[in-house]
């Protein structure tokens, strides 16, 4: 049994009387993908937000296992900690290109400036390591002068996945990574995620309102409402044998392609 | 020597909810076992339970009752308790599941789809091209179709990428469900050569095949389902 890369502990969060998140306790190990699934309102970007640190708990911890091996809670380390943990072991995929990528810098410079952020400062090292990235994430390379805001919705999110994995994190965040995209682009990207995360064994927590994208990328599931984990477990097992009345009813709600 | 499957006294049955929270029993008392190098076939009507014994081996459906287990080298697991790492695990290793339906991501091509389970299931870079290729020529799917996604492939050629991908990695343990329902005679026969040299490499089969001519050529020993039929419930 590996060790586990992320232990969250009864993570509360109230905004006023309302419980955006009630006691969410579970354990993530290297290399596997967890999806938490629920409708608008259920809690599952504040949860997202309070794992990347950038809300704070009413109560609960968030620890990580850094690469020395030692789990350390993050509520404990500095500002100054914290932010370079998330620059060079963790990701964040964010729903909104614009939120996770500088939109008025190059494609090149979007991947290259995460590398900058680790210390490397030779242009050319730095540009090739970009070129490699966007070859990758399928971005051609004639299009590495050209900022964010001249790409498609798809090709903003591939790049997002670029910034955020040159620096060969263990740990990468997603919010609704593929909604808002046509569904011909869904295909493309989730393909793209599903191989990255493999042969790169990176640990994944994705937030979703699709099933389907949690059926295909996912090991384990975890079905929120109203700021609580109702049910969870294998992926499928939950998708096809839902325990709860929730669980059933939102498997039931999808309309079958 | 330890069966590579065994089911004890397992029960299952269904909780809906939505419809007032109605009980539908699937199998009660369920209890039989796959030795290696064996072919068991669920026999019975429709909706007698065989799918849902499958599926629980796999651990895709909850059982409420008894075990299922599973031999991983020289341990042995238990699905019904088992966390869901430990079946992922033992899908890893040990259990290759094959269905009517082949569900994947959609535009990916029909030998990336092939080989990634080949990957998946531990062989090398190489030999999961090459067997995916071996494969899928076996099953006489048209090699232009190779470099196509199988979303817009019949029926049948969709099972026989199917069929492909669960069999590529050698798993000790085949869960078989119905994989050559949309297929014709000769690729049927095909799948029972594929199946028999599993067999013979050690490998135990549980399966279903409603065809009667797949089942004989396959079949070690048949198991009727009915005789785990669920007792009524007092309500």
């Amino acid at each position: 049994m590996s060790e586990n890369l992320l232990q969250v502990r009864g993570l509360t969060k109230r905004y006023g009387t309302r419980l955006a998140c009630a006691d969410v306790s579970f354990d993530l190990v290297p290399g596997e993908v967890l999806a938490i699934v629920g409708e608008s309102g259920s809690g599952k970007s504040t949860l997202l937000s309070l794992i990347a640190t950038e809300l704070a708990p009413d109560s609960g911890t968030v620890a990580y296992r850094t690469r020395d091996g030692a789990l350390r809670d993050l509520g404990t380390l500095s500002e100054a900690g914290r932010r370079a943990l998330m620059r060079t072991e963790w990701g964040f995929v964010r729903q909104d290109a614009a939120q996770g990528l500088r939109m008025a810098v190059s494609a090149g410079g979007n991947v290259g400036e995460r590398l900058m952020g680790l210390g490397e400062r030779h242009y050319g090292r730095i540009r090739a390591q970009a070129l490699d990235w966007l070859g990758r994430v399928e971005i051609a390379a004639d299009r590495i002068d050209d900022p964010p805001t001249r790409f498609s919705g798809g090709m903003r999110q591939r790049l997002q996945i670029a910034r955020n994995l040159v620096t060969g994190p263990r740990l990468v965040l997603m919010d609704e990574p593929t909604s808002g995209l046509d569904v011909s682009v869904q295909a493309r990207l989730l393909d793209l995620i599903r191989r990255l995360s493999a042969e790169l064994g990176l640990a994944v927590i994705i937030v979703t309102h699709d099933l389907a994208v949690a059926r295909l990328l996912s090991h384990r599931i975890m079905v929120m409402r109203a700021g609580r984990v109702i049910e969870t477990g294998l992926t499928d097992r939950v998708l096809d044998d839902p325990e709860h009345a929730y669980t059933q009813l939102l498997v039931a709600s999808v309309l079958a392609a | 020597m330890t069966a590579l499957l065994t089911f004890e006294n397992v029960a299952k049955s269904f909780t809906l909810h939505l419809r007032g929270g109605v009980v539908l029993p699937v199998v009660g008392g369920a209890s039989l076992s796959v030795e290696p190098g064996e072919c068991v076939v669920l026999g019975g009507p429709s909706g007698a339970g065989k799918s849902s014994l499958l599926k629980m081996a796999y651990g895709n459906y909850r059982c409420d009752g008894g075990a299922i287990l599973v031999r991983d080298g020289d341990t042995v697991v238990d699905v019904v308790r088992a966390d869901p790492r430990a079946v992922l695990a033992l899908r890893a290793r040990v259990i290759a599941y094959v269905s009517q339906f082949l569900r994947v991501i959609p535009r990916v091509p029909a030998l990336d789809v092939v080989e990634a389970a080949g990957r998946d299931g531990g062989l090398s870079e190489e030999a999961a091209r090459g067997r995916a290729r071996d494969l899928l020529a076996r099953l006489n799917l048209p090699e232009r179709l190779w470099s196509l996604p199988p979303a817009t492939f019949s029926g049948g050629e969709q099972q026989r990428v199917n069929i492909a991908r669960g069999l590529i990695a050698d798993r000790p343990l085949l869960l078989l469900d119905e994989p050559t329902a949309s297929l014709d005679a000769q690729n049927r026969a095909v799948v029972a050569d594929l199946v028999r040299e599993k067999l013979r490499g050690g490998a135990g089969v549980l399966g279903i095949f409603h065809d009667s001519a797949m089942r004989d050529a396959v079949a070690t020993r048949v198991v009727d389902v009915t005789r785990f039929a669920p007792r009524a419930r007092a309500a």
